[in-house]
């Protein structure tokens, strides 16, 4: 199989995670294909966001919080001492389970990246957003308002202008740590879609606790326990035929 | 009804009705003194009291125009010094809320808060009179600094604390540095309150006196200089109500009513703030 020799977008190699004394991820090793989306799944706890989280290290911001082990983007190992933390979390974008659009308008919100990046240039700033929100597939709904409050957005569309956010930095990787669960079942399918369209350009880590979520948009699964990677293969053998048994149970609803 | 329930409900009324005579209680003072305020002091109150300058000893008419313009000169000189102070001051407990300095400061702060203002004031005088051995209207406005700081740390402090994790993450997702995230995104979600705050810090000092006795001191003159002993609304009614002059007791009541006046707007101007920003920051 072909995948397997390429070199994989995001390589994890026995990465462990404490929160001060517990350990609440065990030897993670997994290989995160480049543009496809790969899903975390498993139940409440078992440190699927904290591995997420990890790979652009906004576990930092947590005192006390501490990873070993190996995680590598393109090769270059993302805990190395030389890494720009700045510059990691520009190519991996990340959008969160709660949507958190700035209290600013819409356009400030998108360009928010790109300003702290260095770019002043408003031709460019307003083709980017609008490149951005586009592929968000938000621009037809907020063109003629951009400088509105972002606040006056529905849920749905917030989360959208925050993928849109995300996507303006022109990322490599998008992380996303549940980002339909606050949403009505309209707006996920929205985002779904979304996902979908992304993967041609973008490679996609989502971390979801919807099953049927995982099948219908991933192409790789990783299903997660207590902290431990139990199972991680294509998405079609993870739900119709996993090797692990607790895959199993957990795949046909026995808990979870 | 059994005779328990019976009991308990006639309790439960009779501290109904208790507190709220507390309630009447406390506010007697209050609209007594807006009462008497508003009676004496709304007629005396006239466009002269707003343009003119203090007549003469003994002379009736005049105005008080001189001490309205000093005490906003006041607190002008005042916010510029305590903004930014208190400001930074507030940013930093917010940032690191649980160390050791941190807590001294805050304790630091709550005490300068309890200072009595003449004592602040009195400091002010050791401060900044005293070296050039005159009085300005510059240390006034550093004694009423001084007691606006402790105010607009703590509300700065309060406000950024409550501005939801997310934004911060959110920010810090996008590759801003950790000093970067809190000017840019958490200080402005935050802004419409701790204006809210200085608004109503402010109001507090424009009521001060005390410190201003020996630091401001007063002046019968038109003198909008920092280095000048300058006219303030307060000093000004203090010195007219101890008068024999029935003028100047009149004028006096009508300074006093301006200061309640200026205060209410001020709060008000604050409550419809923080009402019109909460509808906008959560729709």
């Amino acid at each position: 199989m072909n995948d397997i020799q390429t070199e994989s977008k995001i390589s994890v190699r026995n990465f462990d995670f404490f929160y001060g004394p517990s350990k609440v991820l065990h030897d993670i090793s997994l290989e995160i294909p480049a543009q496809k989306v790969t899903a975390l799944i498993g139940p409440s706890g078992c440190g699927k966001s904290t591995f997420i989280r990890s790979i652009n290290r906004m576990n930092d911001i947590i005192p006390e919080a501490k990873g070993t082990g190996t995680i590598m983007i393109d090769g270059k190992d993302v805990y190395a001492g030389d890494t720009d933390v700045v510059e990691l979390r520009r190519k991996v974008g990340m959008v969160f389970q709660k949507s958190n659009p700035f209290p600013k308008s819409i356009y400030d919100n998108v360009a928010y990246g790109l300003k702290i990046g260095g770019m002043r240039n408003k031709r460019q700033l307003d083709e980017i957003i609008e490149r951005s929100l586009t592929r968000a597939a938000l621009w037809h709904e907020v063109k003629d308002r951009l400088h509105d409050s972002a606040m006056a957005l529905s849920g749905g569309q917030q989360q959208r202008l925050c993928i849109a956010r995300a996507l303006a930095v022109d990322p490599e990787i998008v992380l996303m740590d549940e980002p339909a669960s606050a949403l009505d079942p309209i707006a996920t399918s929205k985002i779904e879609e979304l996902i979908y369209e992304l993967k041609d350009n973008y490679t996609i880590v989502i971390v979801t606790h919807n099953m049927q979520q995982a099948a219908r948009v991933s192409d790789r699964t990783a299903f997660f326990m207590l902290g431990r990677l139990v199972e991680y293969a294509d998405t079609n053998a993870i739900f119709m035929n996993p090797k692990e048994k607790m895959t199993e149970d957990y795949v046909t609803g026995r808990f979870g | 009804m059994t005779a328990n329930l019976r009991r308990r409900k006639l309790f439960s009324r009779v501290f109904e009705i208790l507190c709220a005579l507390a309630v009447v209680v406390a506010l007697i003072p209050l609209a007594m003194i807006l009462f008497y305020v508003i009676k004496e002091g709304a007629g005396a109150l006239n466009w002269d009291f707003f343009t003119k300058m203090p007549k003469p000893v003994g002379e009736t008419g005049g105005g008080m125009a001189n001490a309205i313009v000093g005490t906003l000169i006041l607190i002008g000189i005042a916010a510029l010094f305590a903004i930014p102070v208190g400001g930074i001051c507030g940013v930093h407990l917010a940032e690191y809320p649980e160390t050791k300095f941190s807590s001294a400061v805050r304790f630091a702060a709550d005490v300068l808060n309890g200072v009595p203002s003449i004592v602040v004031g009195i400091f002010a005088y050791g401060l900044v009179v005293l070296p050039v051995k005159r009085f300005s209207a510059l240390a006034g406005g550093v004694a009423l600094g001084f007691l606006m700081i402790p105010i607009v740390v703590r509300t700065t402090e309060e406000l950024l604390r409550l501005v939801p994790g997310g934004l911060r993450e959110g920010a810090l997702a996008l590759g801003a540095t950790r000093s970067r995230a809190v000017f840019s995104v958490i200080v402005p979600a935050a802004l419409p309150g701790i204006l809210t705050g200085i608004l109503v810090a402010l109001a507090r000092v424009a009521g001060e006196t005390a410190p201003l006795l020996f630091t401001a001191l007063g002046n019968r003159f038109w003198s909008t200089s920092l280095t000048q002993p300058i006219a303030s609304l307060t000093v000004q009614v203090y010195t007219y109500a101890q008068s024999p002059y029935d003028d100047w007791h009149r004028q006096a009541w009508a300074g006093a009513f301006l200061l309640v006046m200026i205060i209410l707007i001020l709060s008000i101007a604050a409550r419809l703030a923080v009402r019109r920003l909460e509808r906008m920051n959560r729709p």
